[in-house]
């Protein structure tokens, strides 16, 4: 019963502060909502014994992406959106648009007969984690790190100043 | 009433959603950012919630690893773009930056 009234909790701060990104006006406020749907999503993954990914989610997310993004809106003044909505797509055709997927993908989540197993006792995943990705998916592995490693010399090209001899 | 797939689906569809309406209605650059990352997290929390209830072992945590890797990746890059596009232009209005429209 706590479990159930927990998980409403954590699911509706989720939920509501997604909706608070995607209506707010300002964009510093938004970014406060976003903080509030990744904590969400990180209980989440608590829920379903995902604790490494629940963590990781903490640390990348709210420690570095977010800290990112709220730098980002500080550095460039246009907090406050006079006029929110795009010319090329208005509020309304954009509201209808996503109502349209949504009714699209509600019905085919219902319908679909999802595979389902009975739960495993929740256990500590890290070793499982750390182990899939040394065996299985090390070439993956390998390339994320030349991926972040290319992002990192990118945004550091991008984002300095022009030095003109 | 128990807590099943179910739960988990019909939140990250929201959330999938909202990201969706922040994507196609934002002018802000960093808004729109900010919609991709909503869709980003509600793919991790299928990709979780799948692999706790289908008895797939390990396989859906180590993707959703992989996607918030490449979100911090995408994050890093997105801002430095935006912050380039704000010295040429003063401004991060994505309707502002059409110098290449015919």
């Amino acid at each position: 019963m706590i479990y159930a009234i927990l998980f409403y909790l954590i699911a509706g701060l989720t939920v509501l502060s997604a909706l608070g990104v995607a209506f707010t006006r300002n964009v510093f406020h938004s970014a406060m909502c976003l903080m509030g749907t990744l904590l969400g999503a990180s209980g989440l993954y608590v829920f379903l014994a995902a604790d490494f990914v629940a963590v990781v989610q903490l640390l990348v997310y709210v420690g570095g992406i977010l800290v990112l993004t709220i730098f980002a809106i500080m550095l460039t003044h246009q907090i406050a959106e006079v006029q929110v909505s795009n010319r090329s797509v208005g509020r309304l055709p954009a509201l209808a648009l996503v109502v349209l997927i949504g009714i699209a993908m509600g019905v085919a989540l219902f319908r679909a007969p999802w595979h389902v197993e009975p739960l495993a006792a929740a256990a500590p995943t890290t070793y499982h984690i750390g182990d899939a990705f040394l065996n299985q998916w090390l070439l993956p592995f390998e390339l994320a790190s030349v991926v972040l490693l290319t992002a990192l010399v990118g945004a550091i090209v991008l984002s300095r100043k022009e030095l003109r001899a | 009433m128990e807590i099943g797939l179910h739960h988990y689906l019909v939140v990250s569809l929201v959330v999938f959603l909202a990201g969706v309406f922040t994507v196609l209605t934002r002018r802000n650059a960093i808004g729109v950012l900010m919609g991709i990352e909503l869709i980003l997290n509600s793919a991790n929390i299928n990709y979780i919630a799948f692999s706790r209830y289908g008895g797939g072992g390990y396989d859906g945590q180590v993707f959703s690893v992989f996607v918030i890797m490449l979100a911090a990746a995408e994050a890093a890059i997105g801002l430095a773009i935006v912050l380039g596009i704000y010295r040429q232009f003063e401004t991060i209005d994505v309707e502002a930056t059409d110098t290449l429209r015919g």
